[in-house]
């Protein structure tokens, strides 16, 4: 086993561990909380794909956006007092259908993903991504880049919009 | 065993899962916000597993960042709404939530 074998099985592990944490935990603050290390589970996988800004990038925007703005949306719509910061399920039926099905869907998809033929090609080690990026943002996709721009600042306006007091 | 791109698409696909069933079972806006949090990164994780044993095509990483982009935007104004909810009704619970059901 080398360092790269060990360091993908310890990131997968921690993406799958806490994002069943995340899913199966009564207590929203543990979801939330268990978010975090799903992400930073999932940005070690990106640096481990040589994908070392889209790394950053997760660890800036979900982690340091994303998620503070679901843990202040946590904490200001629910009773800490109270009972409410569990979060109900379902009944037992709806439950078990629900978790075949989702069963289903996964054992699906691990059959087709582990019985196609996917087209490989060999790349010799990649330096740095940044520069890639940055070339085809500002000329393949410079109308997509610019709309995201338009839709990020729709977004800021129409949330702050939203959530005023009245 | 060599890491290969098989590995990655099986950590998204039980990603996914897991997310698909966190949408459909809370009743919570918040959990099912973060259950869809879980599905896209599933879906990011395949772009680029994809880009990297393809050749290092550059393309799925501008469309990871598109997602980025698109997850970002999507939370902000979906926590806005749940605010919204929860000053009028004082929970969150989006089953409960059916003024408008004739």
């Amino acid at each position: 086993m080398d360092l790269v074998t060990i360091a993908f099985y310890f990131f997968g592990a921690l993406t799958i561990i806490f994002g069943a944490v995340v899913v199966f935990s009564k207590n929203i603050m543990y979801s939330a909380f268990s978010l975090l290390f799903t992400f930073f589970g999932i940005a070690g996988l990106y640096v481990l794909l040589n994908a070392d800004f889209l790394a950053i990038t997760q660890i800036m925007i979900y982690i340091g956006g994303i998620l503070v703005l679901i843990i202040f949306g946590v904490m200001l719509t629910t009773r800490i007092t109270g009972v409410d910061v569990k979060s109900g399920t379902m009944g037992k039926f709806q439950l078990a259908t629900t978790g075949i099905l989702t069963t289903v869907i996964a054992i699906t998809l691990l059959i087709v993903f582990s019985s196609t033929k996917w087209y490989l090609k060999e790349v010799p080690a990649v330096e740095s991504t940044v520069n890639d990026i940055g070339n085809k943002l500002l000329t393949n996709y410079l109308l997509a880049f610019e709309a995201a721009s338009m839709l990020l600042l729709i977004a800021i306006v129409g949330a702050a919009f939203i959530a005023r007091k009245k | 065993m060599e890491i290969g791109l098989t590995h990655y698409l099986f950590i998204s696909a039980i990603l996914f899962s897991l997310g698909l069933y966190g949408i459909i079972t809370r009743k919570h806006a918040i959990m099912v916000l973060m259950g869809l949090e879980l599905v896209l990164n599933a879906a990011n994780i395949n772009f680029i597993a994809f880009a990297r044993f393809g050749g290092m095509n550059i393309e799925g990483h501008i469309a990871a960042i598109f997602v980025i982009i698109l997850a970002a935007a999507e939370a902000a104004v979906a926590l806005a709404i749940v605010l919204n909810i929860y000053q009028n009704f004082r929970h969150v619970n989006i089953d409960e939530v059916d003024n408008l059901k004739g």
